[in-house]
């Protein structure tokens, strides 16, 4: 916005959007061509924050889409899977099979059935890993996952906490807003500091508020906050961890897998090597959607 | 005898003092950042208050979450016991105790004597505070002090599914946009709150007569929801609430002094 | 499959593990708890199972420490219901 008067409440908002912008997307398998294919399954998930749908053809990713969460859960399950479409010539009742899944799935309205996110990640990331992978994380926008998984993708340990703000991304988004640095920066200043600081001590969001508050008026920069918030949450989520364990080999799927703030530092504490992969982490929950959905098909269980 | 009890707390500092079983000053302030500084004001505030010198003040007693930094203090007085102690004083016939300040809750049992039978805390956590509250408050546009009436003035308590209190706040703004009633989020709010109270009650049994202490206690929708969770007829509130484990702390410094 | 159901907060650890693959699915703790905090049904986190197991219901995921409290009082903890009505050992609780 240059030039021009700006009311000071506009100001406040343009500059809230700013701080949690990050790139939506999406992407279409350029080795495939869904003609040939003769099984067609969407998965769509539909997070707090972020919704993703991917379109799978006889159990290959053939094209997703990565999107904000708008306000209800319906329209957003529908603006990922057109945007999963578009440009791939693929008509949307050529699917044969959709699945929702997320904290909204039971309100995706073109989805045959729901499987909860926990049964979805561990099977997405089974495959965007690759059967190596044991303990998956997920640090989503209002809850945090820690999954144990066997070598088919199958489930044998979990729990998810979505009762507390901290350890998930809503608590480091207060943070980005309280200190008004946007949350794509905050992995870089995390670091951008000389020593690395004390973690903040509070657990609870609320409270940690009000000891950064404390911190930043005893002449804390605003990087060294930023930094002692950013290893709090990666104490907190191993904390979490620790609870089922960790077996090897370790994977982290969802938003917070790219804040190098917090991973980075997670990484330290459990001196662990991540699994990487080519793939968007954030569709781990939508492609393991779909490829149940392409299971059942192939089962003969999810004809319509 | 005269003595002081300063109860360092999360949110304010409060100092209490006590000439034989009376009290006859109070200070309380901000505790901010700099918690010596808030003991020193608040006891300056409270000698004003009772017209003495601080030669006057044969024994001091600390409490709070911030009683280490309490350098006068003869003893350091744990805040159940300074609950425990308050409760009876204001109460004899207490036998159920809770204290709810800006960051924490307690619940405790007592005997006839003013002593602990068995307690609970909730601590380290908003969602069980009176900051929980206060961020309602915010969300809701209101002042905190107008919570509470505005609460008693509804009957009608829509279930929040939120417990934690930064996703309460969401909660709270998603109602507030789908043109709810401000009246009956607050009741709602505070319904809340009070359920997480009396589970920890339940814990160490419902006895009566019920005493309720700290600064929430200043909240009439509050004691209003945790008389009706606790199906009793009637929760004893001091008419300061907040000073209960400052006086608690004094009345320790008496006996121990 | 461990399934846990709860959550961790500032102020502690709340977690009730169900071993799904020692549950049987026979409702025992489903009718002894008090509260409503178990149900069983099919397995929501195995889409391919047709075995019914137990869990935590929902709305009380979310609040067990409160709802739980009652049957965990300070002094002379009785078993709790669910855990004492399950005959194959499926159910334990973190605290
Ligand atoms: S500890 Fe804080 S952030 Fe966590 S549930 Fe409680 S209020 Fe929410
Ligand atoms: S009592 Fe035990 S075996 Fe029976 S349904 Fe409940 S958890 Fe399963």
């Amino acid at each position: 916005m240059a030039g021009g008067i700006k009311m000071p409440g506009e100001e406040k908002k343009q500059q809230k959007q700013e701080f949690w912008r990050w790139t939506e997307s999406n992407w279409k398998n350029p080795d495939l061509d869904w003609n040939d294919a003769k099984i067609v399954t969407a998965g769509i998930d539909v997070g707090s924050v972020s919704s993703q749908a991917v379109i799978v053809t006889d159990g290959r990713i053939f094209a997703y889409s990565n999107m904000r969460t708008g306000s209800d859960s319906p329209e957003s399950a529908r603006n990922a899977l057109n945007y999963a479409l578009k440009g791939t010539g693929l008509p949307e009742d050529r699917i044969d099979y959709c699945i929702g899944t997320g904290y909204g799935r039971v309100n995706v309205p073109m989805a045959d059935r729901s499987i909860t996110e926990i049964a979805c990640h561990a099977r997405g990331a089974h495959f965007l890993y690759g059967p190596e992978v044991r303990t998956v994380l997920d640090v989503g926008g209002q809850d945090c996952k820690a999954i144990h998984c066997d070598g088919k993708g199958k489930v044998t340990d979990f729990l998810m906490n979505d009762k507390c703000a901290a350890g998930t991304g809503r608590g480091m988004e207060v943070f980005a807003d309280l200190l008004s640095v946007p949350i794509i920066e905050v992995g870089d200043r995390s670091f951008d500091i000389e020593k690395e600081p004390e973690p903040v001590s509070s657990t609870c969001v609320v409270y940690a508020k009000t000891e950064a508050t404390g911190l930043l008026r005893s002449g804390w920069k605003v990087n060294e906050v930023l930094a002692a918030y950013c290893s709090a949450m990666a104490e907190r989520i191993y904390s979490l961890i620790e609870r089922i364990g960790v077996e090897e080999r370790f994977a982290i799927t969802g938003g917070m897998a790219k804040n190098k703030g917090v991973i980075d530092r997670l990484m330290k504490i459990m001196n662990i090597e991540p699994m990487k992969t080519e793939w968007d982490t954030q569709i781990a929950g939508a492609a393991g959607a779909a490829l149940f959905a392409n299971t059942l098909v192939a089962k003969g269980k999810g004809r319509k | 005898m005269i003595t002081a009890g300063i109860d360092c707390g999360a949110k304010n500092t409060k100092t209490v003092i006590l000439r034989n079983n009376e009290i006859i000053g109070k200070g309380s302030v901000l505790t901010g950042f700099d918690q010596a500084n808030a003991i020193e004001k608040s006891l300056e505030e409270a000698l004003k208050d009772a017209g003495i010198s601080p030669d006057d003040i044969e024994k001091y007693g600390g409490t709070g979450a911030g009683m280490e930094v309490v350098r006068q203090a003869d003893t350091q007085v744990n805040e159940i016991k300074a609950m425990a102690k308050a409760a009876h004083f204001f109460f004899p016939s207490a036998r159920t105790v809770t204290d709810v300040g800006a960051e924490m809750g307690r619940a405790a049992k007592i005997n006839e004597e003013g002593r602990v039978e068995d307690f609970d805390i909730n601590e380290k956590c908003a969602a069980g505070a009176g900051a929980f509250i206060e961020a309602m408050a915010r969300a809701l546009e209101v002042e905190l002090e107008e919570m509470g009436p505005m609460a008693n003035e509804s009957d009608k308590s829509i279930p929040m599914n939120a417990q934690c209190a930064i996703f309460a706040e969401s909660e709270v703004v998603g109602l507030i946009h789908a043109k709810t009633n401000k009246k009956d989020i607050s009741k709602s709010i505070h319904d809340a709150m009070a359920s997480r109270i009396v589970s920890m009650i339940r814990r160490i049994g419902v006895n009566e007569d019920i005493v309720m202490l700290g600064g929430v206690g200043l909240n009439p929708g509050f004691v209003e929801s945790l008389r009706s969770e606790l199906e009793v007829e009637k929760i004893f509130v001091p008419e300061d609430p907040a000073f209960g484990a400052a006086v608690g702390a004094a009345l320790v410094a008496q006996e121990e002094g | 499959m461990k399934a846990n159901y709860g959550y961790k907060d500032g102020s502690g650890d709340y977690f009730i593990t169900i071993d799904t693959d020692k549950c049987n699915g026979c409702r025992e703790c489903v009718s002894a708890c008090p509260y409503g905090v178990m149900g069983v049904g099919p397995d929501e986190n195995d889409p391919f199972s047709d075995d019914e197991v137990a869990f935590v219901t929902e709305q009380e995921r979310k609040k067990i420490k409160y709802t739980c409290g009652p049957c965990k009082p300070m002094k002379n903890r009785p078993p709790l219901p669910c855990v004492a009505a399950c005959g194959p050992g499926a159910i334990s609780h973190s605290w």
